[in-house]
């Protein structure tokens, strides 16, 4: 693979791997399971398949499509690589969502993470062995109300380490990461996912209530009737946007430090269905069979509602591992590893924009733009670690909303403003496969039409949200999403003027 | 197991694995795209 410029990828195989890693993140193992359980059980694959197809991997190609387009131009971010294909300058500022969302996205979500490591850590040093199951879910209820001082350290921990490995650059920092991560998940993912199902249930009150099996036809057990619900498609399409990382900015970015001749359609499908691979198959070996084995259906299904999976994956599982004897530490670690290794290759793409922005168009250096990006997540985090309304306000506004208008707009974008005669030929330059010649027709009718339902379906959600009164820390962290969204339409602005006479296009 | 989920997640496994294995085995295994190596080739579109 060619190396374009200094920023760039130094490998295919570790570009495939980060947009993989940028994909597979804490939802794959924890909302996936909960949000199949929620809705119809093994039937919602059908409805999560059909949202693959006809609105993920279009978008999929779109995306690494546009960010290799942008490219070209020397533009890493998406405020520019949409200037650069629509011609009217407004398409800079819908851009301008690609990078609100991956800073306001990061500032909860390496908090996330920051739990996963903590969590490895208390594996490592046996805190959980002799709890009982209360003790093990007061333990994590005082942590999250900060009971303690560990989830700010590590959250600071998190930080630093995310901002030093960006800071390196990517084949330096972030290819590094994922191809030492990425494989270091699925190899954890097989054996806790492999050990999960075959799992037996113990004789005389000893160990697991039901097999491991149990759990599994628990949850792939199809509910047909629930595939005529609409909402159990806007959760499928939900769940599609998530775990594809799409409507981010991010693939764009990634795709971006490709030569202009390199092939996307393969990279692609590659890293798009290894993100399948680990949500549908070690997403659902794992957390389900292992709880419902031994804490039975009834308890474990009142525990998904809602669909996060959270509470199972870290206020249960450490008590089951510590109940497996001398593997059940390793088991911990393997457990809070690759959710950790999940987080950080995805918070890690979140930077990337940022930094990408920065650079081009105000000659920032790497390291300096990695501590900017560092800094400000940290700045706006901290709403979202003292509250959970805060937390759920940035998560429904910027991890949700966000998402779908970003997708809706750049689909618009591609296939009818740039074109879709001209996004057909970007998709295929350099293919290494042939792309489906259907896909061309889902790109222009289907996935807009997909999306613009989606959205529809999400308003009387936003109205309720932007009429729900909530306390301090919410008001907080909405008037610090807006303030953050003004501030980059500000700084695309300033940057507009400022190289309006050296654009490439 | 009961057999609709057996069969569901019989099906569902295998196809994700293997079309996984399969995109995965053709970018290890696809040879690079030559450089280009005349002026025309290397010239960019813009829009």
């Amino acid at each position: 693979m060619a190396q374009t410029e200094a920023a760039g990828w130094g490998s295919r195989i570790g570009l495939i791997l980060a947009m993989a890693g940028n994909a597979v993140g804490l939802g794959n193992f924890l909302r996936f399971p909960a949000q199949a359980i929620e809705n119809g059980g093994g039937a919602f694959i059908i409805p999560y398949l059909v949202c693959f197809l006809l609105m993920g991997l279009p978008l999929l190609f779109v995306e690494w499509s546009m960010g290799r387009y942008g490219g070209k131009f020397k533009q890493h971010s998406t405020p520019f690589i949409f200037d650069s294909m629509g011609k009217a300058p407004y398409w800079k500022y819908f851009g301008v969502f690609g990078i609100f969302t991956n800073i306001a996205v990061a500032a909860f979500y390496c908090y996330l993470e920051s739990w996963a490591l903590s969590w490895a850590y208390y594996s490592v040093a046996g805190t959980f062995t002799g709890m009982s199951q209360a003790e093990v879910t007061g333990f994590f209820q005082n942590y999250i109300e900060l009971g303690t001082s560990h989830p700010v350290v590590f959250w600071l921990i998190c930080l630093l380490l995310n901002t030093w490995i960006l800071s390196r650059g990517l084949s330096g920092g972030v290819e590094k990461v994922a191809k030492i991560g990425m494989p270091l998940l699925l190899v954890f993912g097989l054996i806790l996912g492999v050990t999960g199902i075959t799992m037996q249930a113990g004789t005389g009150g000893e160990g697991p209530i039901n097999d491991g099996i149990v759990g599994l036809n628990y949850l792939w057990n199809p509910d047909f009737s629930s595939i005529w619900s609409f909402d159990v498609w806007v959760a499928a399409a939900g769940q599609i946007f998530f775990t594809l990382s799409l409507g981010m900015g991010s693939i764009h970015c990634y795709a971006s430090y490709l030569n202009s001749k390199e092939d996307i359609a393969l990279n692609a499908m590659s890293a798009g269905w290894m993100n399948e691979f680990v949500e549908v198959v070690l997403g659902s070996m794992i957390i389900i069979p292992i709880s419902i084995g031994y804490l039975g259906i009834d308890a474990v299904s009142e525990m998904v509602s809602g669909g996060s999976g959270l509470g199972i994956g870290f206020a249960v599982l450490p008590k089951l591992f510590a109940d497996w004897g001398g593997f059940g530490a390793v088991a911990g670690v393997m457990w809070f590893g690759l959710l950790f290794f999940a987080g950080i290759t995805s918070s890690l793409a979140m930077g990337t924009p940022v930094m990408g922005f920065l650079a081009d168009n105000f000659g920032w250096k790497q390291k300096n733009a990695a501590w900017m990006f560092g800094l400000v997540i940290m700045l706006l985090g901290i709403p979202a670690v003292l509250s959970q309304d805060a937390f759920n306000e940035f998560d429904y506004w910027a991890g949700t909303i966000a998402l779908v208008i970003f997708a809706l707009v750049e689909i618009v974008l591609f296939a009818w403003v740039f074109g879709m005669d001209k996004g057909w030929k970007e998709i295929n330059t350099g293919a290494d496969i042939k792309v489906p010649v259907i896909f061309k027709f889902i790109i222009q009718y289907v996935s807009p039409v997909f999306l613009l339902v989606v959205f529809i379906g999400a308003v009387p959600g936003i109205i309720e949200n932007a009429t729900k009164e909530t306390s301090f820390y919410g008001w907080l962290a909405r008037f610090l999403l807006v303030g953050l969204f003004i501030g980059i339409s500000i700084l695309v602005y300033i940057a507009s003027k400022k190289n309006s006479s050296t654009k490439l296009y | 197991m009961e057999t609709p989920a057996l069969i569901l997640v019989t099906i569902v496994w295998s196809a994700v694995t293997l079309i996984t294995g399969f995109f995965f085995y053709k970018v290890l295994t696809i040879k690079p795209n030559p450089e280009p190596d005349s002026f025309s080739d290397n010239d960019e579109e813009s829009n």
